[in-house]
């Protein structure tokens, strides 16, 4: 077990390593990655000092929101993000090689790279975070840390394994990959938004079949004691990991799908 | 380890069909493709075998097959005894593959971070790693550019590399798809003595794709030719030349212009250039001689100069598509 | 013989733009998936934004507000938020040189290039925008014919304002090689101070204010509010007297940046 740890982690070291002798580059990304986030944040800012609240959340609260789902989403990001190169392997027939080594498929694509530069997008959501806890009036105890550390890690599964999903899904996509946009950035923005202003449709999308509403907005209600939902329990909140699992169930469906469809078994 | 006993590879019927997409502007019909047709292939332990045929043949197909890539649409194979889709990592570790167009080193990572990250993942203990690198570095002359990174090799220096990363595991069964291709005659040469040495020390199993008719003869004893998916020859290259029943080909130069010669017992008028002032007929040495077939022009015709043409292996295999077409 | 328009080479520059760009259907219907998603949760927000003001945010009401989200979005395939181009490339291979060889304006091919692809998404994804828009919300149309036409016209103000900016990033590139920096920084804010997320009028007065001294608005901000009709008149015509100023003014920058790139190139022996 080890061993094949060893493989893992010897990729990962490489790739680091190689990334960080681009000095230059390496700094630049990273400086943009953070001023995007930064944007992002001013963005939320902004419409939120406009007003009093927007769908039951106002400025203090959405910032718990934003902190939970942005930090969770840039350590998928930096975990899996490189995913979405899956199209160009295939293309240029690179994947095959994948095939020639006694590893699984996917866990060669998801080590394949480690997206460093990320690392500045994380210092935004975790300092979002933290500043609205310290805005936010909250019962501090076990079970308030225990709901945040839950939230995001769960988030972090369920955003994995949606760039899982994208990368599963472009085995059919080809020149449609555009489309995976649609819940893998698409959820990341609704994620730090309260799903209360979400239209109908879209509840249902990031509700249940991409549920990123669990990632944020539903643990932080809980937390908060806030409102929350019309007709939604207080301590839905809790059921993050059962969110999460499901995004993982959804996942591995796709990505075993996409890869027989590749291979030509059975489909 | 190549210690392989029985058969190392075992295809039945392998069939692959490859039903396409309707292209744009096309005729909204999915095509359907051929392009490994029930094809039987039995390889034994230590066999060298090259596997010839035009782009498009089936080659890589069948390969991707056998090592676990695509699916068969039906028939059977089975590599070093394994299911290539069920028992794909179990497979990768005893099969070795080149590709001569895909890399599988780290592009921009040196090379020796390529080698050491490859000894992970087979999961070679640390003084393993080291041995088997040391060996294939000396062996294929690599230590110049270990520390370059992949991308910056020259072809020949890369084409080393892979079938050293190939090899890092000890396979019982090296793969290589067109690993010869765009090297230059110097790197074809060392790569072939290298292939030749691996088979003589260690008993590896080879099997080997290309276009190149000197890699065939340099490291092949069994020749397999395949022409739209169908095996259209499977023996020797000689029993190959003897089956297509190769003729030499004699150019004469005459002093006129003359009419075809195609009354000659034993040969057959080929074609006349320049108005028949240079004509060439064809013969199978195996029934008359080149002597017999002069003598017999000289009868017919002033003969003023003539060479011999010996038939290209190319034009031996093109003789076996148009004689099974 | 005067010379026949339709072989004017920047009329072609244009024409190419436009036709060049390939419809796989499956890519396009691919971006408006990703686009209508968008829309729908900006929408969403904005319009829950707008209702917790009592109707009124800004100086956008409920529809003028929606027509902001999709009209926005409609706009997307259209103009250039993050800051690369092709111009970029061809000057980290060098191949710009061969450009500086030929007998038209460097600047003029690309930008007119860019703006006639700009022109082009106008088909798969703008107007589908608009359509999605029109179904799912009450968004804001333009009334009159003048306004529609006050509305287009700034339309192709923003684009090409958009093209024509980004074109200094690219210029850039003459001294810089490795513009990668700038790109970055380029697509950071474009779309903050252009009105992408949320109308700039929301901005607190002194971002506001640093905002409208930008040439961003013009590309995004300022097309959406004429075409949706939510500024009309003399107004409207204002806001077209600003798009058009500041295309002179980055046209001007980017033909100086031009010449003077040119001479460091010829210096530089390419």
């Amino acid at each position: 077990m080890a061993d094949r740890l060893r493989a893992y982690r010897t990729v990962l070291v490489s790739r680091a390593r190689s990334q960080a002798s681009y000095r230059t580059s390496f700094r630049l990304d990273l400086v943009g990655a953070l001023l995007v986030g930064v944007i992002e944040l001013a963005e939320i800012w902004v419409l939120y000092s406009a007003t009093d609240e927007i769908g039951g959340l106002a400025l203090a609260q959405v910032l718990l929101v934003f902190g939970v789902a942005d930090l969770a989403f840039s350590l998928a990001d930096l975990v899996a993000g490189h995913c979405d190169k899956l199209p160009v392997y295939v293309r240029a027939g690179t994947l095959d090689v994948f095939f020639l080594r006694p590893q699984p498929i996917l866990a060669q694509l998801v080590t394949s790279d480690l997206s460093l530069r990320r690392i500045g997008r994380c210092l935004v959501g975790a300092t979002a975070l933290a500043v609205g806890l310290a805005l936010n009036d909250v019962a501090w105890g076990l079970g308030a840390v225990g709901l945040l550390v839950l939230a995001v890690l769960s988030g972090f599964v369920i955003f994995t394994a949606q760039f899982v999903t994208a990368a599963g899904l472009q085995f059919f996509l080809v020149n449609g990959a555009e489309m995976t946009n649609a819940f893998v950035y698409g959820g990341r923005y609704a994620a730090t938004q309260p799903a209360t202003v979400w239209p109908r449709a879209l509840l249902v999308v990031f509700g249940t079949i991409f549920p990123v509403a669990f990632a944020a907005y539903l643990p932080v209600s809980t937390l908060l004691g806030a409102p929350g939902a019309v007709g939604l329990p207080a301590w839905l909140g809790w059921c993050a990991p059962v969110a999460a699992l499901w995004a993982v169930v959804v996942a591995a469906a796709c990505w075993r799908w996409g890869l027989r469809h590749y291979r030509g078994a059975g489909g | 380890m190549s210690d392989v006993h029985g058969n190392v590879i075992e295809a039945e019927g392998l069939t692959r069909v490859f039903t396409g997409r309707p292209e744009r502007g096309t005729r909204l019909r999915r095509t359907r493709h051929v392009a490994v047709d029930h094809l039987d292939l039995t390889v034994a332990a230590g066999e060298a075998v090259g596997y010839i045929g035009a782009n498009g043949a089936g080659k890589s197909t069948t390969i991707k097959m056998l090592v676990g890539i695509l699916v068969p649409t039906s028939g059977t194979v089975r590599t070093v005894g394994l299911h290539p889709l069920k028992e794909r990592r179990a497979l990768a570790r005893r099969v070795g593959v080149v590709f001569g167009q895909r890399s599988q080193l780290w592009w921009d990572l040196p090379l020796r971070e390529s080698f050491s990250i490859l000894a992970a993942i087979h999961g070679l203990s640390a003084a393993d790693e080291r041995a088997r690198t040391a060996e294939l570095v000396g062996m294929l002359e690599m230590g110049s550019f270990l520390g370059t990174p992949v991308r910056q090799l020259s072809l020949g220096q890369r084409m080393r590399a892979e079938v050293a990363a190939a090899l890092l595991h000890r396979p019982g069964l090296l793969v290589l798809d067109e690993p010869t291709i765009g090297l230059d005659v110097l790197s074809k040469q060392r790569l072939r003595e290298f292939l030749v040495a691996q088979r003589r020390e260690h008993g590896t199993t080879l099997l080997l794709t290309t276009h190149d008719m000197g890699d065939v003869e340099r490291l092949c004893e069994r020749v397999l030719v395949v022409d739209h998916g169908r095996l259209a020859f499977d023996g020797t290259l000689a029993g190959l030349a003897r089956t297509v029943g190769a003729r030499r080909e004699l150019v004469l130069d005459l002093a006129t212009p003359g009419p075809d010669l195609t009354d000659v017992p034993g040969a057959e008028h080929v074609r006349s250039e320049s108005d028949g002032l240079r004509q060439r007929l064809a013969f199978d040495p195996q029934r008359t001689t080149a002597a017999w077939v002069l003598a017999a022009v000289a009868e017919r015709a002033e003969v003023v100069d003539l060479s011999i043409v010996e038939p290209d292996i190319e034009d031996v295999v093109r003789e076996i598509y148009r004689a099974t077409r | 013989m005067p010379p026949n328009p339709l072989r004017n080479p920047y009329w072609r520059f244009l024409v190419a733009g436009f036709r060049g760009q390939s419809a796989y259907p499956l890519a396009t219907f691919a971006g408006l998936v990703a686009n209508a998603t968008f829309g729908l949760l900006k929408g969403g927000i904005m319009g829950a934004a707008v209702d917790s003001s009592g109707g009124e945010l800004a100086g956008y009401s409920a529809a003028t507000m929606a027509a902001f989200v999709w009209l926005g979005q409609g706009m997307l395939g259209s103009v250039n938020f993050w800051g690369g181009s092709a111009l970029q490339d061809r000057i980290r291979t060098g191949d710009v040189a061969v450009d500086f060889l030929r007998p038209v304006s460097v600047q003029a091919s690309h930008v007119l290039t860019d703006v006639g692809k700009g022109l082009f998404a106008l088909l798969p994804r703008g107007l589908p925008s608009v359509v999605i828009g029109v179904l799912v919300s009450h968004m804001a149309l333009p009334g009159d014919p003048a306004t529609l036409t006050l509305g287009l016209v700034s339309l192709l103000l923003g684009i090409t304002v958009s093209h024509a900016t980004v074109y200094l990033v690219s210029v850039a590139g003459l001294w810089l090689v490795e513009t990668r920096g700038v790109a970055v920084l380029y697509m950071a804010v474009s779309g903050f101070f252009a009105g992408l997320y949320t109308p700039v009028y929301l901005y607190p007065d002194w971002l506001l204010a640093i905002t409208l001294a930008t040439p961003f608005p013009a590309m995004m901000q300022l097309p959406v509010d004429v075409l949706s009709g939510r500024v009309t008149g003399w107004a409207a015509g204002q806001h077209l007297a600003v798009q058009l100023g500041w295309l002179v003014a980055v046209l001007v920058a980017g033909h100086l940046a031009t010449r003077a790139g040119r001479r460091r190139l010829e210096v530089q022996g390419g």
